[in-house]
């Protein structure tokens, strides 16, 4: 069931540059397990679009099947969403990105959804250089079927009723380090501070954005062995940089690229700020982003933050020479050649 | 009969020989695939055409790249019967040493058989009641040629030469053929040229020219023109608007996406920017092909995917999200035979089940069935405005043998004057008038609700779109009552849709006959002489072609007319029977199935033969009863 919220809100909320509020980008009443990592995401969501005062109708929202797949119904209720079938949520959104290149493709997918059932179209959707931003919320379990284990979850953990995980897990991050993502990041539900930003940049990113949000499962995945717990997540989790987003419109200073931080700037003229924690951290080498993944997990560590991102990197409708007024939009002159057109056709078959 | 033959070597003396014939004959080429044979062949049967003279023309190819047998039959015909005539040919040209003897064998008594004598025929255990033109092609290219290609290629063209002395074909039609084929490679014409020369030049010298079966120009072309389906279908859907294609390779539909892009590149690019005017993706796989296309159109794009029955089964769970959630989209199945891979190859109308009610739970589908490369030029142009319009997908069954073969066909017309038609879709402007906005509110009674894009409105039309249940307002929900209602209103739609699509063609005196035959899709190539065939036997029935499915009363009413009602279909189980039987519940034993599925288009004869056998059958019955 979705129960909408109470419109009742107080009179002094902040406004964006819209003239609108948070509340104007709540979506319906979450149906989520109480305390669940995806509600968190949604909360981000929320913040993010808000404060980066994205008109909430230009966004779409899509989905493919499974517990994080709902929680697009979870926020921006005056966005169009499509929750669609398991694990082809990449593939509608490369239709629907096909047909209007000038709206925002959020997407929630799952670990299950993802991983699993979907990790062909994963695959492809980031070869594609898709100009959307992906995020995966990724608890190591599947949620609505109660609790078997997910590909993501780590090798030789067991889940809540002591099933072991026998098989390699599969890193999403490391796969669209491989595939050629042009930003690619991973963070963990119960960090905001750390989340917020990462979804800021992925929005203002132009192209393939992937976020791979560690997003604990309260009711089957939160047990001691549990590797993606929160008091587990909360104790290994590391990073080799703090990313901070500036938007387009704040003034950029010349000492706000002090000591140690490093300027990315991004298509829509807002920046990256990178702080780096360790010394060889390096944004711009997919590769050793893998090699740094790995060695993070060896240890029980996840790597976590901005992992890489090339501002200048391409998408499908620069790859494919598309005319810049969305597809949607062109009308039937400049669609149908007409019957003049159609006769000379017509002799060419005589 | 010939000049020079090896039938010095062969007991010739009663030799049958073949009533002459004009404009009436079929004509069997034997190739290896892989050699290049397709495009003198299909010049071969545009010549005869460019005499005004109808022709049929059918490639029965194997689902392999190089070197197996592959057949190309061309059925001469001024009665206009177009189908495939079925049994043995007049000539047959036998190029494959493979099936040599099989090739030999299709050959009509009395007939020719045009061969390559370059090797020299094993006469011992060779057929004596035809006639052998044996002509060394191998020798003549291996004189002539150095490029091993050309060697090859030319062997093709010098064939087709010495026929057109053989059949009396214009050599003009041929020159002209040949510089339309090679325009913008000039290089290119002088050499297929003196091929054909070559060859008209031998057979002259060598045969009596022409045969007693050979071609005198006509002029009953008229305003047709010499294409397949596929080509249809891809340009309709130039022509109908679409602009984003998901597609995953499969024989026979291929070529549906091939043309439209190979259109596109021509119709539409910017020409401000060069920038292009629509959006084709090669998917991974058929679930992604048809999600594309769903998305796509969720987004108000017009949007297509071609497949054949492997495809159709892995788009069913897709198919079930897009008739739940009222998505529009088109889908152009070219259908061949199946189960699993089965002949691939070959053609058969067997997804009509598959398609009519594909997906999981209750779901059912619009199928337009297509009888001729005009017809996909058309229903695929018009499927974009039904689909937008009834927001369902919109099927289209076509069959490789529409699909892939060359048909004489209507030419293509489309009236400037038509408007695309998007059906109950909200502009920002309509929104800002409406009070409240429920995606799913039947307001006009008629199981159509009114649809929004993203980013229309800054305030209203939103909604969440999903494959599970909801109500009115497009809210989720488990309410028995909403599903229910949702269900009926799913029934309504389809009830409207049966009045919105193309309606069946009849032909019926004015007291109707005691018979009615019901077909559609390419059986419709064998009708008219099957009901010329029939007369010979004082029989005289109506037809029924059915264009669309879900059916409408005209079905109903013309069944009730009949005492006999036979379905041809090209599947085993009468698939089309069960659909009829089963919507307009009629008692299937009043419904007598003729069923052709060797994967071969159906003949006349074949038909004929089941409504005797049938009839006689029936005769017997009463006799003992």
């Amino acid at each position: 069931m979705s129960f909408q919220k109470s419109k009742f809100h107080h009179p002094r909320l902040p406004v964006n540059d819209l003239g609108l509020t948070y509340r104007d980008y709540e979506g319906a009443l979450s149906t989520l397990c109480a305390g669940c990592g995806h509600d968190s995401i949604t909360s981000a969501i929320i913040q993010a679009c808000h404060e980066q005062s994205i008109p909430p109708h230009k966004v779409a929202k899509m989905s493919g099947i499974g517990c994080s797949s709902k929680a697009p119904n979870y926020f921006l209720n005056k966005a169009h969403g499509f929750n669609s079938v398991h694990g082809r949520m990449p593939s509608v959104t490369t239709g629907a990105n096909m047909a209007n290149r000038d709206l925002l493709y959020l997407a929630m997918s799952g670990d299950g959804d993802s991983a699993s059932i979907g990790l062909g179209q994963f695959a492809h959707v980031v070869r594609r250089q898709l100009d959307m931003v992906y995020m995966v919320a990724n608890n190591g379990v599947y949620g609505l079927t109660k609790g078997q284990l997910a590909a993501t979850a780590d090798k030789g953990v067991k889940n809540k009723t002591g099933e072991l995980s026998i098989f390699t897990d599969i890193d999403l991050c490391v796969m669209a380090l491989q595939l050629g993502a042009t930003f690619v990041a991973r963070s963990f539900s119960g960090d905001k501070k750390q989340l917020v930003p990462l979804i800021k940049a992925a929005i203002s990113h132009r192209g393939f954005a992937f976020l791979d949000i560690i997003s604990p499962c309260v009711t089957f995945n939160n047990h001691p062995k549990s590797t993606r717990s929160y008091d587990y997540v909360h104790d290994n989790v590391v990073t080799g940089a703090i990313a901070d987003f500036v938007p387009v419109k704040k003034e950029i200073t010349s000492d706000s690229a002090q000591g140690g931080c490093e300027d990315i700037c991004l298509h829509d003229g807002s920046i990256m700020r990178i702080q780096k924690i360790t010394a060889d951290y390096d944004s711009k080498n997919a590769m050793k982003a893998i090699v740094d993944i790995e060695e993070h997990k060896k240890k029980g560590e996840i790597l976590t933050g901005l992992l890489y991102l090339d501002p200048t990197g391409s998408h499908f409708h620069e790859i494919n020479n598309t005319t810049d007024t969305p597809l949607n939009q062109l009308d039937q002159d400049t669609l149908c050649p007409g019957s003049r057109i159609l006769s000379s056709i017509n002799d060419s078959f005589r | 009969m010939a000049k020079s033959v090896e039938s010095n070597k062969i007991k010739s003396n009663q030799k049958l020989e073949i009533p002459p014939a004009i404009n009436d004959f079929v004509i069997r080429f034997a190739n290896t695939n892989g050699t290049g044979s397709a495009s003198a062949n299909n010049m071969f049967a545009k010549a005869i055409v460019r005499m005004g003279i109808p022709v049929s023309a059918k490639n029965i190819f194997p689902s392999n790249i190089q070197g197996l047998p592959t057949w190309f039959e061309v059925r001469v015909s001024e009665k206009n019967y177009l189908a495939r005539r079925g049994g043995k040919s007049e000539i047959v040209v036998g190029m494959n040493a493979q099936s040599l003897f099989d090739d030999i064998d299709s050959v009509m008594p009395g007939g020719f058989f045009l061969y390559d004598s370059s090797k020299q025929l094993i006469t011992d255990q060779l057929r004596d009641d035809i006639h052998y033109l044996g002509m060394p092609i191998s020798a003549i290219c291996q004189k002539e040629y150095q490029d091993p290609r050309q060697r090859q290629l030319f062997k093709n063209v010098i064939y087709v030469g010495a026929l057109a002395a053989l059949l009396n074909i214009e050599f003009d039609a041929l020159k002209s053929l040949v510089g339309d084929q090679f325009k913008g490679k000039e290089k290119f014409i002088t050499p297929n040229i003196y091929a054909l020369e070559i060859g008209y030049q031998y057979a002259n010298q060598h045969f009596i020219c022409p045969l007693p079966i050979k071609v005198e120009r006509r002029d009953l072309i008229n305003d047709r023109i010499l294409v397949n389906g596929n080509t249809g279908s891809g340009l309709g859907a130039v022509y109908g608007g679409a602009t984003v294609v998901g597609w995953y390779p499969i024989t026979p539909s291929t070529s549906v996406v091939e043309k439209f892009a190979s259109y596109c590149e021509r119709l539409r690019i910017d020409p401000a920017s060069g920038k292009k005017n629509y959006a084709l993706i090669q998917a991974e796989d058929e679930l992604a092909a048809i999600g594309i296309t769903i998305g796509a159109s969720w987004n108000g794009a017009r949007a297509f995917t071609a497949t054949s029955g492997p495809g159709i089964s892995l788009m069913t769970e897709f198919l079930g999200l897009a008739y739940f959630a009222e998505i529009p989209m088109v889908l152009i199945n070219v259908q061949r035979a199946g189960p699993s891979t089965g002949m691939p190859t070959r053609t058969q109308q067997s997804d009509i089940l598959s398609c009519a009610y594909a997906s999981h739970g209750d779901t059912k589908h619009i199928l337009l069935f297509p009888e001729s490369p005009t017809e996909c030029f058309e229903f695929s142009a018009l499927s974009f405005d039904l689909t937008e319009q009834l927001q369902t997908p919109v099927i289209i069954m076509s069959d490789l043998d529409l699909g892939m073969n060359d048909h004489l066909t209507p030419e293509f017309i489309w009236d400037d004057e038509k408007k695309y038609n998007q059906g109950k879709l909200l502009s920002a402007e309509q929104l800002s008038e409406i009070k409240h906005y429920g995606r799913y509110l039947d307001i006009d009674g008629d199981g159509i609700c009114y649809r929004t894009l993203p980013g229309t409105h800054p305030d209203k039309g939103a909604f969440f779109t999903r494959g599970t249940s909801r109500n009115r307002q497009a809210n989720y929900s488990e309410k028995s009552d909403d599903y229910v209602d949702n269900m009926l209103r799913l029934t309504r739609k389809f009830e409207t849709a049966s009045q919105m699509l193309p309606q069946a063609e009849i032909c019926q005196s004015k007291i109707p006959a005691d018979m009615g035959l019901i077909y559609f899709g390419t059986t419709a190539h064998a009708i008219s002489e099957t009901m010329d065939q029939l007369k010979e036997h004082s029989l005289s029935v109506d037809t029924l072609r059915i264009k669309a499915f879900p059916f409408n009363h005209q079905l109903t009413k013309f069944i009730k007319e009949h005492n006999r009602i036979f379905i041809i279909e090209q599947n085993r189980d009468a698939q089309m029977r069960t659909v009829i039987s089963t919507e307009l519940q009629i008692d299937p034993a009043q419904l007598y199935s003729i069923t052709n599925y060797d994967g071969l288009p159906i003949t006349s004869k074949f038909i004929v033969q089941g409504i005797l056998n049938k009839l006689s059958s029936k005769v017997v019955t009463e006799q003992v009863s």
